[in-house]
């Protein structure tokens, strides 16, 4: 098992390696430069102090000496400056050591894609293992279009319904932002619960569009496992019905659905860019939104980096969980 | 906010269908109590600053916030002439070559220490710096030589006279000397804690969420009624709304569908004040010059009269705009009101294109001349909805007299870099924001018709530039007002681009704040002087 992990930890670098490479060459296909956004249009810029700035930023360089300066600086950790117009370290603008916890931007996606992501399961599973138990009854079919209205319902449309619903018609929840006006002078457990109302519009928003994937894997994962052998031995010894779905079914399906939870790490992370945007939370999402529209390179890089490496970690954390699952895949 | 762009000019970005610059118009709230001290209002921004130093600052909320806590100079009075700001006064010698500022006594800087001369040649200083990343240098390096007379006399001397010269000493360019000598000004604590003179004072600046400030008791102008100003970072327009509905916004710039119809209602009629006043800006359809079929007058001016602006104006701006006859707002000492203007009128067009050799000769409801069909393209920015829509009304209207209008939208950067820039378009549809000084040299001077320069639909009137350094090399408004009408008529005859639309800035704000008047150059101009009469507070906070 150790040398498994070993094995995969290794095979992680040249991926990262790839990842970035690629990310950043795409990143340069992309016409403009960092420097329009000062420059550009402006008839106060000479053609001269636009090759200064130019000069500066190090962009004056040929593409793959500028990677493999990049490249030297992450390897110690060091993601470099932003060329927005603040020229903060990128890593302070994403964990600011100066903020709480709660108010590091990457903190703050990671909490709400966690909490979305149980969220998911949570009500998903159930969902889709009592779609198969009772396969094509009202209750499937209802659930069915249920979870496929919020697969097809634009994201920022429904959260702006919520918006109007519960912060304005029922006045009970925050329409946007990530802490109340007052926040620093409420106690802890105000603080708390300040934070809480916050996350209950984003976090239900993101998990509603995730439901119907996850259940209709479940679904149709839990009706292939129930039609096999195995399952009509243990009906036929007369184990209650429970017993069955649960203790003998439920593991086998839920296999799938551990791969699934791998790979859904990009998704969230791209998902997180549409809704800190709408509800108007200081995520890493909402940074990367801006950085792009800025072509902040450094900034963009550095997210896509961890983006990419979230992504692995999450792949390698499947893999783990699978072998734990399925004792065939760890006797190998 | 206009102050600062006193002598910039730049493309409106899609960000500005949403103003965040607040600015007003004619109904005043009635005196309705005692001015009182206390309260905070709370403004919503879809753009976060990056930076709060003023001349490092290259975005319009960074300008917001750090207009607030740094003054300049000179300032534009409502009546659009400069006044002094930190400036008591100031002589400009007969040759229009030399300016000396006699600066204020006894303004402090929010930590105690005197503002004097030497702070404004620290910053003048830093500006022209080499090492400086700002996109501000140019108007600076004009200066042939700066020198601090006393402590409270500044003078600078150019080598031309320069008419912009006086306004550019506005905001950009004082910094506090004590703080920042000897220290690299992008690296300095000063960039997200800037300690300023004006009216309010950074107290904290959460990043993505918000800026509080909080009112400078020792204003040289005052103290702020108003204790606390907080800048709210809502990225998403709609959100913002909602957010103003529920009261947790005091102000923001609204769209002309939210201006007209979604705050048309009793709730916000009774809590909140609507202002309406031209932008310092315009929208136009600029024609390549370069390009065979529109070199011709007589195509550009057949093109105008089959276009309708008042219904432009009505359609995309729901009326809140004005149609545009030349490159100034209406109602301004600049702007000449007797130009050519075209009418929406389709004979006069048909026959300009008679003239030019445009005729249907094959049937098939399309222009052709030479074998060849009148058929082109509009380019135009992707994610202003504006423009699009202006353009398929353009497309409509060119459709009726026979020629064949395509669109495109293309992102911001590909647009400039892949088509302005290398000259691959044949007509387009932009918007220029413009200063208060009516200086357009850099847009229509046919010397600056090289890539990244902005006369890029290559326009070339020897008159008009003759016009164009007679306008900027005298202080004489008389003279340079008689300069730049005449542009105007050239314009209006020659039309590079035709003018078409001045849209209106839309702010609204939550009607319990009073003291607002409501002038040309906007509301903000007098933050400090707004109000919320004791009994109307609703943020109380501990002094």
């Amino acid at each position: 098992m150790l040398t498994y992990l070993l094995k995969r930890l290794l095979e992680m670098i040249p991926t990262l390696i790839g990842i970035t490479l690629i990310s950043f060459l795409i990143l340069q296909l992309a016409p403009g430069k960092p420097t329009d956004v000062l420059t550009e249009m402006n008839p106060k810029i000479t053609p001269e102090a636009r090759e200064r700035l130019e000069k500066l930023y190090g962009l004056d360089k040929p593409i793959m000496t500028q990677y493999w300066m990049w490249m030297k600086r992450v390897v110690k950790l060091d993601f470099g400056e932003s060329f927005t117009t603040d020229r903060r370290p990128v890593m302070d603008k994403i964990w600011d050591t100066k903020l709480p916890l709660i108010d590091r931007r990457l903190f703050i996606t990671f909490l709400i894609n966690v909490l979305s992501t149980v969220l998911i399961f949570l009500i998903a599973i159930p969902i889709g293992i009592s779609s198969a138990t009772h396969q094509n009854s009202l209750f499937d079919k209802i659930s069915t279009v249920f979870v496929f209205t919020g697969f097809a319902m634009p994201g920022f449309w429904f959260a702006l319904l919520l918006m109007m619903l519960f912060g304005i018609y029922l006045d009970v929840l925050p329409i946007s932002g990530f802490k109340s006006m007052e926040y620093e002078s409420l106690s802890l457990s105000g603080q708390i619960w300040d934070r809480t109302k916050h996350l209950i519009l984003p976090v239900f928003v993101s998990s509603f569009g995730g439901l119907a994937g996850i259940s209709r894997y479940m679904r149709s994962s839990m009706l292939e496992v129930i039609k096999q052998d195995y399952i009509m031995t243990a009906r036929a010894k007369g184990l209650p019905d429970a017993t069955v779905i649960y203790k003998h079914g439920l593991r086998n399906a839920l296999l799938p659905i551990i791969t699934i939870l791998g790979l859904s790490v990009p998704g969230l992370i791209g998902g997180s860019v549409i809704f800190e945007q709408v509800f108007g939370i200081p995520g890493m999402g909402q940074l990367f939104y801006m950085s792009v529209m800025m072509r902040d390179y450094p900034m963009v890089m550095c997210i896509l980096t961890i983006g990419g490496f979230l992504t692995l970690v999450g792949n390698m954390v499947a893999d783990i969980g699978y072998s734990l699952a399925d004792p065939r895949i760890r006797a190998k | 906010m206009n102050k600062k762009r006193a002598s910039l000019l730049y493309l409106i970005l899609a960000a500005c269908v949403i103003f965040t610059g607040i600015e007003g118009r004619a109904a005043d709230n009635s005196e309705s109590g005692q001015p009182a001290y206390g309260d905070a209002l709370i403004t919503g921004s879809i753009g976060e600053p990056s930076i709060l130093i003023p001349m490092l600052a290259g975005d319009s909320a960074s300008h917001d916030v750090a207009g607030l806590i740094f003054n300049g100079l000179v300032k534009y009075n409502t009546d659009l002439t400069v006044i002094g700001d930190l400036a008591e006064s100031w002589d400009i010698s007969s040759d229009g070559l030399v300016i000396t500022f006699n600066l204020k006594k006894g303004v402090q800087w929010t930590d105690g220490v005197e503002f004097t001369a030497d702070d404004v040649m620290f910053g003048y200083k830093t500006i022209i710096n080499e090492k400086t990343p700002t996109p501000y240098k140019e108007d600076y390096l004009q200066v042939k030589k700066a020198e601090v007379l006393d402590r409270y006399t500044f003078r600078v001397t150019y080598d031309k006279p320069f008419a912009p010269a006086l306004t550019t000493w506005g905001s950009l360019i004082v910094l506090p000397k004590h703080l920042l000598e000897g220290k690299d000004i992008t690296k300095s604590d000063l960039t997200r804690k800037p300690v300023g003179m004006g009216m309010y004072i950074l107290n904290r600046w959460t990043s993505g969420q918000e800026v509080v400030l909080d009112s400078n008791k020792n204003y040289f102008e005052g103290r702020p009624y108003i204790n606390r100003y907080i800048y709210k970072i809502i990225p998403d327009p709609a959100t913002m709304f909602l957010e103003l509905q529920s009261g947790s916004v005091d102000m923001m710039g609204l769209t002309p569908i939210q201006f007209t119809k979604q705050t048309d209602t009793d709730f916000f009629i009774k809590n909140f004040q609507k202002y309406r006043y031209p932008v310092f800006s315009y929208t136009y359809m600029g024609f390549n010059l370069k390009h065979p079929w529109f070199k011709d007058k007589r195509v550009r001016q057949a093109i105008a009269y089959a276009i309708d602006k008042g219904e432009i104006v009505d359609v995309v701006l729901f009326g809140l705009g004005s149609p545009a006859t030349g490159p100034y707002v209406p109602n301004t000492w600049v702007y000449n009101p007797d130009v050519k203007k075209y009418g929406h009128d389709i004979k006069k067009s048909m026959e300009l294109l008679k003239d030019a050799g445009w005729e249907d000769s094959d049937g098939d409801g399309v222009l052709d001349k030479d074998g060849k069909k009148f058929e082109f393209s509009v380019l135009t920015n992707m994610g202003n909805s504006l423009r699009v829509k202006t353009a398929t009304i353009i497309q409509y209207r060119l459709k009726k007299i026979g020629i064949k209008m395509n669109i495109r939208a293309l992102e911001w950067s590909t647009f400039i870099n892949e088509f302005i820039d290398k000259r691959r378009f044949e007509t387009v549809i932009l918007g220029w924001s413009i200063g208060i000084d009516p200086d357009q040299y850099d847009i229509w001077h046919s010397s600056k018709t090289k890539e990244k320069e902005f006369n890029f639909v290559s326009y070339n009137n020897p008159e008009v530039d003759e016009l164009l350094e007679k306008g900027r090399r005298t202080f004489d408004i008389d003279k340079r007002k008689e300069a730049y009408h005449r542009i105007q008529e050239i314009l209006a005859d020659e039309l590079p681009y035709i003018f078409l639309y001045v849209p209106d800035a839309t702010p609204i704000v939550h009607s319990r704040f009073q003291g607002i008047k409501p002038t040309t150059i906007g509301i903000s101009y007098n933050l400090h002087k707004w109000y919320v009469p004791k009994s109307l507070q609703k943020h109380v906070m501990e002094q």
